[in-house]
């Protein structure tokens, strides 16, 4: 293994021959006897060079065992050749650091596609930073240790990068959507089988209040789908939710106005409030125009519907999607004209202006839970239960985890690990 | 027509939901192309779908000039400035400046778009004067709690407040990573969940309002 490397003065010549010569420098197999080993800078050990796996390529991926040498004051450097047959001296320094540091276990790889052990040493290669791989050529890459002017090269391997079909690495997030997805489908069927209870959701109840009292006043009922296009839950959930609202204001044959950021969005409600308005047996007091576009800009729009707030005074305000730094303009104005406010988001960063200028706010997931609240439909509250089977397997994840990585550093043993890995990056 | 306008959609959406879903487990240039691929249509979609848009807000506007409802000139206004701009737009060739100078299309961008929305967002310290004022009334115990809170955090972001109680920087700190951070967590798990909940179902066509409501 050691016989096979190199070890040369820097700087001087790196022939075959000159090459041959030195590697009598090379140690024998390392024993490991400490006080030998601190004061020979012997080659890397055990180099592996691999295709980086679950990447999209253009990248390898280099391993080499730790080294009793190993501090701040030696230094590895990664040498790159763009032939299968390079040897060291033709190769190029891609990196240099100190060999106490890029180990496996600093690239959080999870322990099913950890490609060694966490000790070992390891850099990956990838484009950039004046380096081209490409996927399929093999190239040759080696390490080689420093310390002052001696340089211990390892042997140089050829490898090629290539692009993997699978990330390994998100099997967990897979494997938990699908368990979520199995009781979400489980709930369901549990759900048309017998009733299921909910609690109450006051910003929910109000909405009948709202358009009710909108009715009284023969004035109009604004409702906002938010600032994110069709492709977003919280979008959908608007939209869906405009659905419940616009069969009521059909019944109650009251004013519907739905100013829109995004034509797609327009046009998918103008759909459902249509639909609505036939359900409800009032295709004749349908609109067109209830749905109308303003623009995409966000304080133009603003803009346009607080003036429609100032005009016509809608009666019942209701805000449901996603909002960003619009939601106090829009909601404080209402709040300035007397309308009952009913917002729904799932900004998180929005929630307190809501909270604080709305009558009734859905916070969060609430907003994915009006639609079955609203239609009681059995398959629809399934789903809520679901939801709360998710929440509870999460919420024990997270004690257990707590108590898990806690005995971990306690005892310092590894095993916690194996647990915490499951249930980490799951993006 | 019926499937066209129920089943064909329905597929539609389960098909590229699952296509989707996958492409993210899958990192293959390949699946990045797809990804690209789709994200252009979505594009050119957007950009047809732009003029659905303009053709309602003509539309709307059109009315209210023609019947001359309250407020009638503020859409002959918006008429103006909105031919106006795509003229002054296609004059100068999309560019704002030319030869280092701005041209008229440029200066409709810098001397009035971009003030206006200056304004709106300058509008929104006032706002949250005013709603701070509303909310920040010990009315209730909890009301006392956040003004409380309110209170210590407003001192600790700004360096006068840090100064006047020098506490307040840390205890501000703690208040906005332990307790608001542990909150914004169990809100954002929640949304979480009822996100990919709400795709499963839409994915797989339990709902399908969205298609413009009702059951078949």
């Amino acid at each position: 293994m050691t016989r096979d490397a190199l070890c040369v003065k820097r700087g001087s010549g790196r022939s075959l021959v000159a090459g041959a010569l030195l590697s009598l420098c090379a140690l024998p197999d390392w024993t490991g006897s400490a006080a030998s080993a601190e004061s020979l800078l012997a080659p890397p050990r055990d180099l592996r060079v691999i295709d980086t796996p679950n990447d999209g390529g253009g990248s390898l991926t280099v391993l080499w065992a730790p080294a009793p040498y190993d501090s701040a004051t030696v230094k590895y450097q990664i040498l790159l050749g763009d032939s299968p047959s390079a040897d060291s001296a033709t190769m190029k320094v891609i990196a240099e650091f100190s060999a106490n540091t890029h180990y496996v276990r600093e690239n959080k790889w999870p322990w099913w596609t950890r490609p060694d052990r966490p000790e070992v040493h390891q850099f990956i290669v990838k484009n950039g930073k004046g380096i081209e791989l490409k996927d399929g050529v093999a190239y040759t890459v080696t390490v080689a240790a420093v310390s002052g002017d001696d340089r211990a090269f390892a042997v140089p391997i050829a490898a090629a990068p290539a692009p993997n079909w699978i990330n390994w690495n998100q099997m967990n997030n897979l494997l938990l959507a699908l368990l979520f997805g199995s009781v979400v489908f489980y709930a369901i069927r549990t759900a048309k089988r017998r009733e299921i209870f909910l609690r109450r959701i006051p910003g929910l109840d109000a909405v009948d209040e709202a358009i009710g009292r909108a009715t009284e006043l023969g004035k109009p009922i604004l409702y906002l789908t938010g600032a994110h296009d069709m492709s977003d839950p919280s979008t959908i959930a608007a939209a869906v939710i405009l659905g419940r609202v616009a069969k009521r204001t059909a019944a109650y044959e009251t004013e519907l106005l739905v100013p829109h950021r995004d034509p797609i969005t327009m046009a998918v409600c103008q759909e459902i409030t249509k639909q609505a308005y036939l359900e409800a047996g009032k295709a004749d007091q349908f609109k067109e125009d209830s749905n109308f576009f303003i623009t995409t800009d966000q304080f133009s729009y603003t803009a346009a519907v607080d003036g429609i707030m100032l005009r016509k005074k809608p009666a019942a305000n209701f805000f449901m999607g996603a909002y960003f730094a619009e939601s106090l303009l829009l909601t404080e104005t209402g709040a300035s004209t007397g309308a009952i406010q009913i917002a729904g988001t799932d900004s998180d960063h929005q929630l307190p202006f809501f909270v604080t200028t709305c009558d009734y706010t859905l916070i969060g997931e609430e907003l994915y839970a009006a639609s079955a609240y609203l239609s009681k439909e059995p398959v629809q509250i399934g789903t809520l239960r679901g939801q709360d089977i998710g929440k509870a397997f999460i919420l024990s994840v997270i004690g257990l985890g707590t108590l898990v990585a806690t005995a971990g550093v306690l005892f310092g043993t590894e095993w916690p690990q194996i647990l915490l890995d499951v249930f980490r990056d799951l993006k | 027509m019926i499937f066209f306008r129920r089943q064909a959609p329905l597929l539609v959406t389960l098909v590229t939901g699952l296509v989707f879903a996958a492409q993210y487990y899958v990192p293959h240039p390949a699946s990045e192309h797809l990804l690209t691929s789709v994200t252009k249509w979505m594009q050119i979609i957007g950009g047809f779908a732009l003029v659905l848009g303009i053709t309602s807000l003509f539309h709307l506007h059109a009315v209210k000039i023609r019947r001359k409802e309250p407020g009638w000139g503020y859409s002959l206004v918006l008429y103006a400035g909105l031919l106006g701009t795509i003229a002054v737009g296609l004059w100068a060739n999309g560019k704002e400046t030319m030869n280092g100078a701005p041209t008229a299309f440029g200066w409709i961008y810098t001397y009035m778009l971009v003030p206006l929305q200056g304004t709106m967002f300058a509008i929104l310290a006032f706002f949250i004067a005013s709603a701070a004022y509303r909310s920040f009334r010990a009315r209730s115990r909890e009301a006392a709690v956040l003004l409380v809170a309110a209170i210590i955090v407003m001192m600790g972001r700004v360096p006068l407040g840090e100064y006047l109680l020098p506490a307040s920087g840390d205890v501000s700190q703690w208040i906005l990573n332990v307790l608001n951070a542990s909150v914004r967590r169990a809100i954002l798990i929640g949304v979480s969940l009822g996100a990919v909940a709400l795709s499963f179902k839409i994915i797989f066509g339990v709902e399908r309002s969205y298609l413009g409501g009702g059951k078949e």
